[in-house]
């Protein structure tokens, strides 16, 4: 090989190198750009209403005067909405999920139901607030409820839920269901016993996400009529009295967090962007906590699995 | 094990139904943001003087997202920003909804343009040649309103056509409802109005009085020639005494005459006449004469159902003389 040749080698290779410092710098900008945008905001967030996160902005009720005025019946609505979302969402997605991966027979209709699956995920969350008003509202007469809401939120990250569930069960070694079903196990045991189990840090990531999500949604629970002021708290779940529980809860009225933001953002008073902040802030360290506890769990759990 | 499972289900499966026809002492209210804070702040002192024996729940759909759900006796009290439409009325009466309507505040709808403008006051034939629709694409500059306010480019700002403030500005200035030029910037939430016209040395926007008192320090406000010949800017004294028109308008509630038969809604009905005087000012609207309030109270106990609208949009007229006019249902 002569020097002229050399010299053109170690050019090529010095000019591959720039394009390698090249994207470097691109794919950091590209990640500023994102991170800065929430981090802006965030700081934003923290400036305008650090102020007023005190315990009395929790403890308090919606009022018209902003010093006064507290987030309790946006926060516990928005958990409770949460629970019914939980509750409804994840039994109907696993098992779903399961099915489709699991038993469905592979054939156009299942096609069909995956294309579909995965096109709902997509759907606008506003037609999910239409399709609810009429179907639990009206047709079920659930009403302006928080079962309407986390049904509806429900619906809305049921997709999630299955393609989830869908992932985690693929990414399980084929080796798991061969021996299980090799000793003699049957489908339903394999599922019960080793698939589920497995998989449910993934499904828990899909549940937590989709949760996150349903966490921050307004429009389909305006569409469902959530009201805006309310200065009262549902019925206690739990009462003196037998049978102890009750459900009455489910049947009350609401507001959740973003629809008691954006009030406070239409507000002409400058006092009101104040709230407004720091509801946010609060949102958002809701959904942060959320994912730290999928983080915590699926730590867990993967640490109990071995194969 | 298993069996007290199912035990404990089957109990929360009956909690769960055996509770649904529970019924509270509440009074639902719903519609339109214009009314919001001040049926908000009714809202909340009445509570609190019935130390939560009485529940109140005020959502916001729009006026016209109120009065849907009014008509389908989903709510007791309607807030509405403008009066009940000919259409709302034939659902009330569809479904058999008899209703008052009693007005409850002023909103003086106020003009404002950027503390650099040159412009301090304004005809409404001048807001016409602006907003109307023909002048969409067409009227751009300052100059072409009036030749003395420069050439500034005109930029507009507004509601969306889904608010009550823009159906009855565009009917005040441009003589029939809901009629405006497209090309202006339009928003439902009047802070980003404000925004808007606070950055741009020529712009102009219109909307609610409480959101021009809360940002004077950022617009101007505009006096607008009154049909008297007179420029008037807004304020409480000039909308009280009528001569700030044609841009003040009465704002109402409608209260269901069934929900009325219940203690706790006309409990709420009395309490909001009582002190809707001073937490209108409160809220930074302006208050209606205090024999209006009175007036209100006589209706309910003559039953004096119905509109004194006919379902018409109007402008203009005094408070006093809607009070005499006939209602219709």
């Amino acid at each position: 090989m002569n020097q002229k040749e050399l010299a053109v080698i170690r050019g090529t290779i010095r000019s591959n190198r720039r394009l390698d410092i090249i994207f470097a710098v691109a794919g950091f900008i590209a990640l500023l750009v994102g991170v800065m945008a929430f981090v802006t905001l965030f700081a934003q967030m923290v400036y305008t209403g650090w102020e007023r996160l005190n315990p009395d902005f929790f403890m308090n009720f919606p009022s018209r005067r902003a010093a006064n005025a507290g987030i309790l019946s946006a926060w516990v609505g928005s958990l409770l909405v949460m629970l019914v979302t939980a509750v409804s969402a994840v039994p109907l997605g696993v098992a779903a999920g399961v099915y489709l991966e699991e038993y469905a027979p592979k054939n156009l209709i299942t096609d069909i139901i995956e294309i579909n699956v995965s096109n709902l995920a997509g759907v606008p969350s506003i037609v999910y607030g239409l399709l609810a008003l009429g179907v639990f509202v009206y047709a079920f007469g659930f009403g302006q409820s928080i079962l309407s809401a986390g049904l509806t939120l429900g619906l809305l990250i049921l997709p999630v839920v299955i393609v989830a569930t869908r992932e985690a069960l693929r990414s399980i070694p084929i080796h798991i269901r061969e021996g299980a079903y090799g000793v003699g196990a049957t489908r339903w045991q394999v599922v019960r016993d080793h698939l589920v189990p497995y998989s449910t840090p993934g499904i828990m990531t899909g549940v937590i996400i989709g949760m996150s999500r349903a966490i921050g949604e307004t429009a389909p629970i305006i569409t469902i009529g959530a009201l805006t002021f309310i200065a009262f708290l549902p019925p206690m779940p739990i009462s003196g009295t037998a049978p102890f529980v009750n459900f009455e809860w489910l049947w009350s009225g609401f507001t959740v967090m973003p629809i008691q933001m954006f009030n406070w953002t239409s507000r002409p008073e400058e006092a009101f962007q104040q709230n407004a902040a720091a509801a946010g802030l609060i949102l958002v360290f809701m959904t942060l906590m959320m994912n730290g506890v999928a983080i915590w769990l699926r730590y867990r759990l993967r640490k109990s699995i071995s194969w | 094990m298993r069996s007290m499972h199912k035990t404990v289900l089957a109990a929360a499966c009956f909690a769960l139904f055996a509770s649904a026809a529970h019924a509270d002492a509440i009074v639902k209210i719903d519609g339109s943001s214009t009314v919001y804070p001040i049926t908000e702040a009714v809202a909340e002192d009445f509570q609190k003087s019935t130390k939560g024996a009485v529940k109140v729940t005020v959502g916001i759909s729009g006026t016209g997202g109120g009065f849907k759900k009014f008509c389908r006796g989903e709510t007791d009290i309607s807030d509405a920003s403008r009066p009940i439409l000919k259409k709302e009325m034939d659902d009330c009466a569809k479904a058999g909804i008899k209703y008052y309507e009693l007005p409850v505040a002023f909103d003086a709808l106020t003009v404002v343009v950027n503390p650099k403008s040159k412009v301090s006051q304004l005809t409404v034939a001048q807001l016409k040649t602006m907003w109307e629709p023909a002048a969409q694409g067409k009227v751009t500059k300052w100059n072409q309103v009036d030749a003395s306010f420069g050439d500034a480019n005109l930029k507009l700002f507004g509601p969306g056509s889904d608010s009550g403030t823009f159906d009855y500005f565009t009917e005040a200035v441009n003589g029939k409802s809901k009629a405006s030029r497209g090309d202006y910037t339009a928003s439902e939430d009047d802070n980003v109005l404000v925004q808007g016209v606070a950055r741009d040395a020529g712009a102009i926007g219109y909307f609610g009085y409480a959101y021009y008192v809360e940002n004077k320090n950022k617009l101007k406000a505009v006096a607008i020639v009154n049909p008297k010949g007179k420029a008037v800017l807004p304020s409480e004294q000039a909308v009280i005494d009528g001569s700030y028109s044609p841009l003040s308008r009465p704002i109402f509630i409608y209260v269901n005459e069934k929900s009325l038969e219940k203690p706790e809604v006309r409990q709420f009905v009395e309490f909001y006449m009582k002190n809707a005087a001073a937490l209108t000012s409160e809220v930074k609207y302006v208050p209606l004469p205090a024999k209006a309030y009175t007036a209100n109270l006589e209706h309910i106990a003559k039953k004096k159902l119905g509109t004194v609208f006919g379902g018409e949009a109007d402008v203009g007229a005094t408070i006093e003389e809607l009070m005499s006019r006939e209602a219709k249902l």
